[in-house]
């Protein structure tokens, strides 16, 4: 049994008479602990296919199965709660809450999840550790750099242990070497056993990832092992 | 997701932007603080006549001239009354016959003319309020001298020029100087002033303290009138004054006097008539307060709505985090809730500041009552005005709002 499984999926967009297929009966496979890489250009459809994979947006046809289960047409309240148990995000843009501590911003999920606030920082810490952030607990995002925002935002990914981890072009927004830095706590969380999916440009992402999907036009144009 | 997570949040939503917070809460603060002000105001006022007229004793009879109540019971045609009192047809042979033949229920009564005139003490001049009065105006009307002494029955009876001051009027006349025996004149002839009445207190407006007493006889022979202003008796046993009324009622009749002619009243029916016109009073100031408490909801409706919008980001990446629709629904409320919240405590509190200062020269009076409604409606406003805001914050779709710039 396949960890997640999109099967003939599509979504199509209405703007003004003109319907958009931004995927097109898209059917995708990933096993526990892979790391998949997604390039595609702008407008392919591959953040389309990160929404759909990672139950931000709902699909118009297919189905996916998460370990089995259908959760094509979950309502938003159980979405979220999925999300929060199962999902993991990193985003381009860090998003991290302003004026809000390190630790806070970790914590996030597991005011979600219903956890305590002991216990949410107690975990937030022991992540942020993880990190290499364990001395900036109490610092704003903006106090730290962008490559430490985004160590914070992946240690925030991270915190319910997540099913799969989702990565939007984390290193877009990084010098190179905050970027390289990056890319390594990937390969090490990879190296844990932690199932990533990753859309980049990077042309020598394959360094770390080990599978290769190319998206053209809402559909899975090549496959590869790297 | 437990509430007090989801509260603490919007506690600190509030205090990241506390500069916001606190300009939006202003509207709230302004609004309870003006309805509990107001409605204070007219509350004091309400609680200071009661108290004047439980001073006087609830045994005590009113007779005026005319019929001031009119037909409905409230002070009705102010006019017609005014016609009546200066046909004056209510005498003062009346008040002694009214006291002859019911002694047995009656245990007092005085009667009272007014009229005016230009009271001069050396250089000082005041235009001033004359009550002619009974030597027992002291007992009937509990109405002290507070330094010299009451004139007597004998001269009344023998009108003697002699005076009481008002408390107020006397420090006018004399300032730091005691009136006690000196000589005032008015409208040029000479008085004694016999003594000064203990301090009544008022607030604004006519006042007991700014007029000068003097015999009835007196004001009768000297100001060239008969006019009399009304009766005040005091009936021996309080549960009989409806007994009262009727005996007094006959007596006049006897004389004949005709219905509209003369109005017996007690102070429940003064004090009831007093009353309704001050809670209509109360209630209307509290409305127009209420005015600025819902421009303060609007206010509260306008922030929470470009709140939302700025915070479209973070609201899409609460939900990408596992925010539900509701956890993002109850945390905007509360935020809208607990600026009207804070905002009517802070309202309460300038107001209750506002009445203590305020007392230096108006009976102002915070009632709970008062302070619960502001406290209730402001709340309910906040509510209100923050749901359409929370309800367009939960429905906003994650991808749209993370994408949003």
């Amino acid at each position: 049994m396949s960890l997640l499984q999109l099967k003939n999926v599509s979504k199509h967009y209405q703007i003004g008479d003109i319907t958009i297929k931004a995927l097109n009966k898209l059917s995708f496979k990933i096993e526990p602990g892979e790391f998949v890489a997604v390039m595609g250009q702008s407008g392919s459809g591959k953040s389309t296919f990160l929404q759909i994979a990672s139950m931000l947006a709902e699909p118009t046809t297919g189905t996916i199965t998460l370990r089995g289960k259908n959760v094509t047409h979950y309502d938003e309240k159980d979405r979220a709660h999925l999300r929060n148990k199962e999902i993991g995000f990193v985003f381009q843009q860090f998003n991290l809450l302003a004026k809000t501590s390190a630790l806070d911003n970790v914590a996030l999920p597991l005011v979600y999840a219903g956890e305590l606030e002991l216990a949410r920082h107690k975990k937030a810490k022991e992540m942020l550790d993880r990190v290499g952030l364990g001395d900036r607990l109490e610092n704003a995002p903006n106090q730290l750099s962008g490559g430490q925002q985004q160590r914070v935002a992946i240690a925030r990914a991270l915190i319910n242990e997540p099913s799969i981890l989702f990565a939007d072009e984390p290193t877009g927004n990084l010098d190179s070497k905050s970027g390289t830095e990056i890319k390594n706590l990937f390969k090490e969380l990879h190296q844990e056993g932690k199932t990533i999916i990753m859309v980049t440009h990077e042309k020598n992402i394959g360094k770390i990832a080990e599978r290769l999907l190319i998206i053209e036009d809402g559909k899975i144009t090549s496959d590869t092992k790297i | 997701m437990e509430l007090k997570s989801i509260f603490l949040t919007a506690i600190k939503a509030l205090w990241i932007n506390k500069t916001r917070s606190i300009l939006t809460m202003l509207g709230v603060i302004i609004g309870v603080g003006s309805v509990v002000l107001l409605t204070s105001i007219g509350t004091g006022l309400q609680i200071y006549i009661e108290k004047q007229f439980a001073d006087l004793g609830a045994n005590t009879l009113f007779v005026v001239p005319g019929n001031p109540f009119g037909e409905g019971g409230g002070l009705g045609n102010q006019e017609a009354a005014f016609i009546e009192s200066t046909k004056a047809n209510l005498k003062r042979r009346h008040l002694d016959k009214v006291l002859r033949d019911n002694r047995d229920i009656i245990s007092d009564g005085t009667v009272t003319g007014y009229s005016s005139g230009e009271a001069k003490y050396k250089e000082e001049t005041k235009n001033v309020t004359l009550l002619g009065v009974t030597a027992n105006y002291e007992t009937v009307n509990n109405t002290k001298a507070g330094k010299g002494k009451w004139f007597s029955e004998n001269d009344e009876e023998r009108s003697k020029r002699i005076v009481m001051l008002g408390s107020e009027i006397a420090t006018e006349l004399f300032g730091q100087v005691d009136p006690v025996n000196k000589k005032i004149k008015i409208e040029g002839q000479n008085y004694r002033v016999a003594g000064v009445l203990e301090e009544k207190g008022s607030f604004g407006g006519p006042s007991y303290d700014n007029y000068i007493y003097l015999p009835l006889n007196t004001l009768f022979d000297d100001f060239n009138t008969e006019l009399i202003d009304n009766f005040i008796f005091k009936v021996k046993d309080e549960n009989k004054i409806n007994e009262a009324i009727n005996k007094i009622e006959q007596t006049l009749y006897s004389e004949n006097l005709e219905e509209d002619e003369f109005s017996v009243f007690d102070q429940t029916q003064l004090l009831e008539t007093i009353n309704s016109i001050l809670g209509v009073l109360t209630a209307g100031l509290g409305a127009i307060a209420a005015i600025s408490l819902v421009v303060g909801g609007i206010g509260i409706m306008n922030i929470m709505l470009v709140s939302v919008s700025e915070r479209t980001r973070e609201i899409g990446l609460r939900k990408a985090l596992g925010a539900t629709p509701n956890v993002i629904l109850i945390q905007f409320l509360f935020e809208a809730a607990l600026l009207s919240l804070v905002g009517g405590m802070i309202g309460v509190g300038i107001a209750y500041a506002g009445s203590l200062f305020i007392q230096q020269w108006f009976p102002a009076q915070v009632t709970m009552g008062a302070v619960v409604l502001a406290f209730s409606v402001s709340t309910v406003v906040g509510l209100i005005f923050g749901a359409a805001p929370a309800n367009r914050a939960s429905k906003l779709s994650p991808i749209e709002a993370l994408r949003y710039e």
